[in-house]
């Protein structure tokens, strides 16, 4: 196998796009094609989705059921699939149990619903802190939570995608489903976070 | 590996970083490496997931640090596209020193050599027909194993007991299938470990949930 590339002192942006014009230049990489991949992930695929799987399950309790036995295909039902969504695992936290989702080894996150992942979640602080002191974590993030709740971290070092349903919090309860999808953050899907009511 | 990815547990990382406002993509390079890594990882080099995320951690520790999260995406297609011959190694620096505007020989192109290996379905999840090694509820150890290559064994887990918590879909090995030495197909364990048998008495008291493959374990008694 041959070395990885030799350090350099070109600065990344311009390497990137050293390798574009050769890759172009070979006829193996079409700019339009990129662009595609780019508007794709930077403007459809985001927490949007996940927080339609939410207020669903929120206002319907068959779905919520559906999403809790069988994550992959209920989330299915709302249209959502594709690369890092191989099998999804949807964890419920409640008053007495909290979630919590890293990814230590690199940072594998659940793309097809909350698109890619956040800076935050790719920080080595959170990485390296999420499974060692996720506590003090989560106060750091504004989320201080009572002794009583069983903090349970996930470390999603396999394929396994997981994603946080959130509770629904208090003076909510006259809001629609469609109303509700807005205040459903990424941060309460990964756990770092709970929803706010308006 | 032994790497620098492997970053759980580690200390003196200081506070997260956190923006709630940040685009997908903060310059317009970080979206064209993101993209082409995309290309690189299958189309063009014949290569697989488990193999890009093995590139990562190929990279030295200053090189993974230095360049950021889009930029570590740039260097493992580099590394992926020039395992796969698809481009000369040296080929980047040189286009690149020449879009700078220096005079620089560019590099020959060399033999395609991708690998000889195709997967046996899409994605990594598989069906097999052996029964799981463990049930829920029984209590294994992670091995305190050390490889060279690939693997998706945290160090933080490696030698502790933990408890089999759910039976996840069967899957391909990483630590064969990135270095194209079969798919290995079976089963994971969700395995449940205690924080104090992790990190010591003093340590906050919560529940590490961490999927680990069948080859990763031996039962704990």
């Amino acid at each position: 196998m041959s070395p990885v590339p030799a350090p350099s002192d070109l600065p990344v942006e311009l390497r990137t796009e050293a390798l574009e014009s050769i890759l172009v230049e070979k006829g193996l990489v079409d700019p339009a094609v990129l662009d595609k991949f780019i508007k794709t992930y930077a403007e459809d695929v985001g927490p949007l989705n996940g927080a339609k799987v939410v207020a669903k399950a929120w206002t319907d309790p068959e779905y919520k059921a559906r999403l809790l036995a069988d994550g992959t295909a209920a989330i299915a039902e709302l249209g959502f699939k594709g690369p890092q969504g191989e099998h999804f695992v949807v964890l419920e936290n409640t008053p007495t149990r909290h979630h919590l989702v890293v990814c230590t080894l690199c940072s594998c996150y659940p793309w097809p619903v909350l698109g890619l992942p956040p800076g935050w979640y790719k920080d080595p602080a959170y990485r390296a802190r999420a499974v060692r002191e996720p506590r003090a974590l989560l106060a750091e993030f504004g989320l201080e939570l009572s002794p009583d709740v069983e903090i349970r971290v996930l470390d999603s070092v396999s394929e396994v995608r997981y994603m946080v349903l959130p509770e629904r919090p208090a003076g909510t309860e006259s809001l629609s489903e469609e109303e509700l999808v807005p205040l459903i953050t990424r941060e309460a899907m990964t756990g770092v976070a709970k929803v706010k009511a308006p | 590996m032994d790497g620098i990815h492997d970053m759980g547990g580690m200390q003196d990382w200081g506070r997260v970083h956190y923006d709630p406002d940040e685009p997908a993509f903060q310059a317009p390079w970080e979206g064209r490496a993101f993209a082409m890594s995309l290309l690189s990882m299958n189309r063009l080099t014949g290569r697989n997931l488990d193999a890009m995320r093995h590139a990562l951690e190929r990279l030295t520790p200053l090189e993974y640090l230095k360049n950021g999260y889009y930029g570590r995406w740039l260097l493992l297609s580099e590394t992926l596209l020039t395992d796969s011959g698809v481009i000369a190694p040296g080929a980047v620096d040189a286009r690149a020193r020449t879009l700078r505007g220096d005079d620089v020989t560019e590099p020959p192109d060399v033999e395609l050599s991708k690998p000889d290996y195709t997967a046996t379905g899409p994605g990594s999840l598989r069906q097999i027909d052996d029964p799981p090694r463990f049930k829920v509820g029984q209590q294994v150890r992670a091995r305190d194993m050390h490889p060279t290559g690939h693997t998706r064994l945290p160090r933080y887990v490696r030698g502790r007991i933990g408890t089999v918590e759910h039976i996840q879909p069967a899957s391909v090995l990483p630590d064969t299938n990135a270095h194209f030495l079969g798919e290995n197909a079976q089963h994971v364990y969700g395995v449940a470990f205690d924080s104090k048998d992790l990190w010591g008495e003093d340590a906050e008291p919560f529940v590490m949930h961490v999927d680990l493959y069948d080859s990763y374990l031996e039962p704990a008694s």
